[in-house]
């Protein structure tokens, strides 16, 4: 089965490419990257803040479930092309991880099928590595969570 | 200087990438290996080092001739590597593709948040 989801990291560059063919028109998928509320739901974190324009910002932030703030995420936008592009800075508060820049691309394939394209720079080819190492946000937080679930019942 | 000899490094070459496809299904000498190639055959034993170097490749004696055979276990690690990565955004975006999909698509969605 051919796997819908695509991670290209290729050694010596300080870049990962992360393409994606999503079942959705262009325009729901660019939605879910505009609306808040469904970035909320899909990336699994709450958005302080989301300023969908050039030079505007978003602020992000994932709590455990006792509500201790586990990351927080911030970011400036300096390119903001509804249903075609969407460019940003990422970084993790309160981490040695250094800012990466996200270049991301909207594309219609046919009416009812899209693609988005997110290409992801680093300061270097070591922090690319020592990032792609990390048991990442989402596993981070998902482990945690799930750990609590555990703890909790214990008790 | 700088050697880099990680597996990223290894799997990075289509040449290299086509010998550890070769020995997966068998083991092989470096002539048998080379005799899949066009490459000149010192070349074929350059990226064989870099293979070994990097552990992807296993050498074992028999008799007079080395046999080259997959390294199972590193192998694993080079796709563990890269996998949780790709899982989570796999996770993410199959998440946003079912919430979307629930989305009626044609009207504008502005006008279809409120007709829903």
């Amino acid at each position: 089965m051919e796997r819908k989801t695509k991670v290209s990291a290729e050694t010596g560059k300080q870049e990962i490419v992360v393409t994606r063919e999503f079942d959705l028109p262009l325009e729901l998928l660019f939605k879910a990257y505009e609306d808040p509320e469904i970035v909320a739901q899909w990336m699994g974190t709450k958005v302080l803040k989301l300023e969908n324009r050039k030079h505007g910002a978003y602020e992000f932030e994932t709590s455990d479930p006792k509500g201790n703030v586990v990351l927080r995420m911030n970011g400036v936008i300096p390119e903001f092309v509804p249903n075609r592009k969407i460019t940003r800075t990422f970084e993790m508060e309160n981490t040695p991880f250094a800012v990466q820049l996200e270049f991301l691309e909207f594309e219609k394939l046919t009416e009812d099928t899209s693609k988005l394209t997110m290409q992801i720079v680093y300061k270097s080819v070591e922090l690319r590595d020592q990032m792609l190492k990390l048991p990442f946000t989402q596993g981070i937080n998902m482990a945690h969570n799930r750990l609590q679930e555990i703890v909790t019942k214990l008790k | 200087m700088n050697l880099r000899r990680d597996v990223f490094q290894a799997i990075a070459d289509p040449t290299r990438r086509a010998i550890l496809l070769l020995v997966a299904s068998q083991s092989l000498t470096a002539g048998a290996i080379a005799s899949n190639f066009d490459t000149a055959r010192p070349t074929v034993s350059k990226h064989l080092q870099i293979l070994t170097e990097c552990e992807l490749l296993k050498q074992e004696q028999n008799g007079r001739e080395v046999y080259y055979h997959l390294n199972a276990k590193k192998m694993k690690e080079v796709a563990d590597f890269i996998e949780p990565f790709r899982d989570m955004w796999d996770d993410r975006f199959n998440k946003l593709e079912a919430i979307m999909k629930n989305y009626k698509p044609g009207a504008s969605t502005a006008a279809q948040r409120d007709s829903d």
